[in-house]
């Protein structure tokens, strides 16, 4: 028995070592960037004048999550750009959303960062705690709301206008939808009892950032093809490869023809592909990053954002030594979001119509939520607040509507969109 | 044909005793080895200079005096569950329930920070917020307990699936208290600051300190100097001999297990009060299975699990410090870790049994 307990110890333990060497020389070109603990003046004589910017990163993931593997790319990128060195860069990877988000800070203020970025959602209220207490230093919680209430002034929110591209993403997938339905290949259980294509969409939480995400993407496809209903299922959590999947897989067993989704891993269009394969007429929107790996004929495209445009801006604010907006955001105007590559099954023109319907967004002739275009409780809307200023989450504040169309991330980076529109089903 | 006498090549002896020296000098060789052991493994895989490696590591738990504080932090965290475990363990109680009993002590901890944060002054705040959390975790290790005495439940399996019970709870009150849907609460009372652990001569972590201490020195002399202590220890060896003796087996399961359980609800407190001042489902994070290890590896002396709450924390802060400096993914460090626990359990078998190789024996038999 103990023999055999001792093997099998001996085994997992072998294994182990396998799979590492196997991470490990995969990772290798990557993992030269030593970084130097204490800024030695010794190492670093020709550094000009005062002492170096020192920037620190505290990351949900590491460089194998598509998420953070976006904002990794897009702090090299634009460090790349305006000369900030390799190694005046901190990375903390694999943060989880608890007091590990506020050691990791503190940490790096205690290294010399005097910049510091978190990218996940829940790491802002750690960062907010420290920010408060090191007025000197600099925080930017990416993707996060609660800056501008904060009052502190070295507290930061940033976020691209990816509902824009997520709209661009729907004209994608209303374009392969009017092509299946000239073509006639729409099979009967896709098309609810009034006419309409049946949709699905994999949300993480019901809340503004993804129901923003989500209807931008619905009045893509409806842009395109008027005769659409979606189903909306959130797993709960932002990645989630199983639950990712299996809700993907519900919703295509409901009938739905086109998976979309607001959630970071690559479960659902791994689902959508594996339901293509035995033959069902299925197709995904991905995020972040192209899908067309987990998902060569399946996927669409995916909406995805261009964080080094952003990461341009702050780091050359904090080269200046100057304050960052408390509130930023971009969207295709300035590059700062994009869909990736088309899959090859994308309709005929979509291509063309892409172009057309980004360079209408660019040019402002184009609002994503245009009133016109959407009704609630089959009313269009004329009023909606866009900030909650009593702490109760119920915006009541910042009028958006305003020219006829809410201001999405106008007045605050992250997405305040919140109206459920007609067409929508949040299944759960 | 080979003779039915013939030895086996090696013979597994346990050892009826060791000295004291000598099982330190197992295990001192063992984390030596395993030291060595990994150094290689890096050397091999990664090309790192090892020496390097392993000052990172020490740097990551003890590099700042910031970080050392974190390291005392955690390691008083995990000592305190391991401590609330200790008597169970010891009576042979499976508890594997503490993750549960931890989570539902920071609730109740996060629903007074939440509700009455405001109209008590603090240190009475604090001791309600103690009190209730103990009582919360209390039920929760009684509660399986009661059903092992009264109808001899399993209780590995019941405690464990109090467990998911209290994670669900957690994810319930999660969305109580948070009303944007982002399925977080976020730090709690984070201007007003009530409900978190005053600091003490400047040290924001002093208190969790002195709260867990007192708790391991009194635990300590409640196993080994008490009367208490002893019917644990007799339950432990042989519930017959318990009867036999006239101790009230159930009545000591229904005590311990409720000192169990109120120990690790005070360590949710500490948490949550004393640390990361939010609740989530995250909040116990696998210290209460982690804790498990440390009680049995100390074999329930509360003071050696001061040591070995050491170890792990150090090899964990040693981890994440090792992927930052070196760009290696966690999975790296988390093979060091594995090595070094490895040899450290290794090391109790070489202290709990001899080998004897057959030629050892060839002069006797020819």
């Amino acid at each position: 028995m103990k023999k055999i307990l001792a093997l099998l110890l001996a085994c997992a333990m072998l294994l182990t070592c396998g799979v590492l060497f196997a991470a490990c020389t995969e990772d290798a070109p990557e993992e030269n960037n030593e970084v130097v603990e204490n800024n030695d003046p010794a190492e670093t004589p020709e550094e000009p004048e005062a002492p170096a910017l020192k920037v620190g990163v505290i990351l949900i993931g590491d460089e194998n999550e598509g998420y953070t593997y976006a904002h990794i790319d897009g702090i090299k990128t634009a460090a790349e750009t305006l000369g900030i060195p390799a190694e005046n860069i901190i990375w903390k990877y694999t943060v989880p959303e608890d007091q590990t988000c506020y050691d990791a800070a503190v940490d790096l203020i205690a290294n010399g960062c005097t910049y510091i970025f978190s990218n996940s959602y829940g790491h802002q209220t750690f960062m907010q705690t420290a920010a408060g207490e090191y007025p000197a230093i600099n925080f930017i919680s990416m993707t996060g709301d609660t800056a501008r209430a904060s009052g502190l002034e070295n507290f930061s929110n940033a976020f691209t206008k990816v509902y824009e591209s997520r709209y661009v993403s729907g004209v994608v997938a209303g374009m392969k939808l009017a092509e299946l339905a000239a073509e006639d290949k729409i099979p009967a259980e896709s098309i609810d009892e009034n006419g309409n294509y049946k949709i699905g969409y994999v949300g993480a939480h019901p809340y503004a950032e993804v129901v923003s995400g989500y209807t931008a993407f619905f009045l893509g496809i409806q842009s395109i093809v008027p005769n659409v209903v979606m189903d909306v299922t959130y797993t709960g959590s932002w990645f989630d490869i199983t639950a990712e999947g299996s809700t993907a897989e519900a919703l295509m067993a409901d009938g739905c023809i086109i998976i979309g989704q607001h959630a970071d891993s690559t479960g659902a269009p791994a689902a959508v592909q594996a339901a293509y394969d035995n033959g069902k007429t299925v197709f995904s929107v991905g995020y972040n990053i192209s899908m067309l790996e987990v998902a060569p004929d399946a996927a669409l495209t995916s909406a995805s954002n261009n964080w080094s445009r952003y990461y341009e801006y702050a780091l050359g604010a904090a080269l200046k030594g100057e304050r960052i907006a408390t509130n930023w955001a971009a969207g295709y105007e300035d590059d700062a979001v994009r869909i990736t590559d088309l899959g090859p099954n994308v309709a005929a023109g979509t291509a063309e119509k892409v172009a057309e319907v980004v360079a209408a967004i660019k040019d402002g002739t184009l609002h994503v939520f245009d009133t016109s275009k959407f009704t609630v409780g089959g009313e269009t809307v004329t009023s909606a607040f866009a900030t909650d200023t009593n702490g109760d989450f119920a915006p009541d504040a910042d009028e958006a509507i305003i020219d006829g169309y809410y201001h999405e991330s106008y007045f605050q980076s992250a997405p305040s969109f919140q109206l459920r529109i007609d067409g929508i089903t949040e299944t759960n | 044909m080979a003779s039915p006498n013939r030895e086996p090549l090696v013979r597994l002896v346990k050892r009826s005793s060791i000295p004291l020296w000598q099982s330190i000098l197992v295990r001192v060789a063992a984390i030596i080895l395993s030291l060595l052991f990994s150094a290689v493994i890096i050397t091999l895989i990664t090309k790192l200079d090892p020496v390097k490696v392993f000052t990172s590591m020490y740097n990551g738990a003890f590099g700042l005096e910031l970080r050392t504080w974190n390291t005392i932090r955690d390691m008083m965290l995990l000592l305190c569950i391991a401590v609330g475990l200790a008597p169970a363990f010891k009576m042979k109680f499976w508890n594997i329930g503490a993750e549960g009993q931890i989570l539902v002590g920071g609730i109740v901890s996060a629903a007074c920070m939440i509700s009455i944060g405001d109209k008590l002054p603090t240190a009475l705040l604090l001791i309600v917020m103690a009190l209730i959390s103990a009582v919360a975790g209390a039920i929760w290790g009684l509660i399986p307990a009661i059903f092992k005495a009264k109808w001899n439940t399993n209780e590995t399996l019941f405690t464990l699936m109090m467990n998911y019970v209290a994670i669900q709870l957690t994810s319930f009150m999660v969305d109580v208290w948070d009303k944007k849907g982002s399925h977080s609460v976020g730090v709690i009372n984070q201007t007003t600051r009530t409900g978190w652990f005053p600091p003490i001569a400047e040290k924001q972590y002093l208190l969790n300190v002195i709260i867990v201490l007192a708790l391991t020195v009194i635990m300590f002399i409640y196993l080994k100097k008490t009367k208490q202590g002893y019917e644990i220890a007799v339950v432990g060896e042989s519930e017959n001999t318990a009867r036999y003796a006239g101790i009230s087996v159930k009545k000591v399961i229904l005590r311990t297990m409720l000192i169990s359980g109120a120990i690790c609800g005070i360590a949710g407190f500490i948490e949550v009060a004393g640390v990361s001042h939010t609740i989530s489902v995250n909040t116990a994070g696998g210290r209460g299975f982690t804790a498990i290890i440390v009680a049995w590896l100390a074999k329930f002396n509360t003071f050696t699990m001061i040591l070995i709450s050491l170890l792990l924390v150090f090899l964990d802060k040693g981890a994440v410090q090792i992927a930052t400096d070196f760009g290696l993914n966690e999975y790296a460090s988390e093979m060091v870790t594995g090595i070094i626990l490895f040899f450290i359990l290794g090391s109790e078998f070489f202290i709990n049994y001899k080998l004897i190789f057959r030629h050892s024996n060839k002069g006797g038999k020819a």
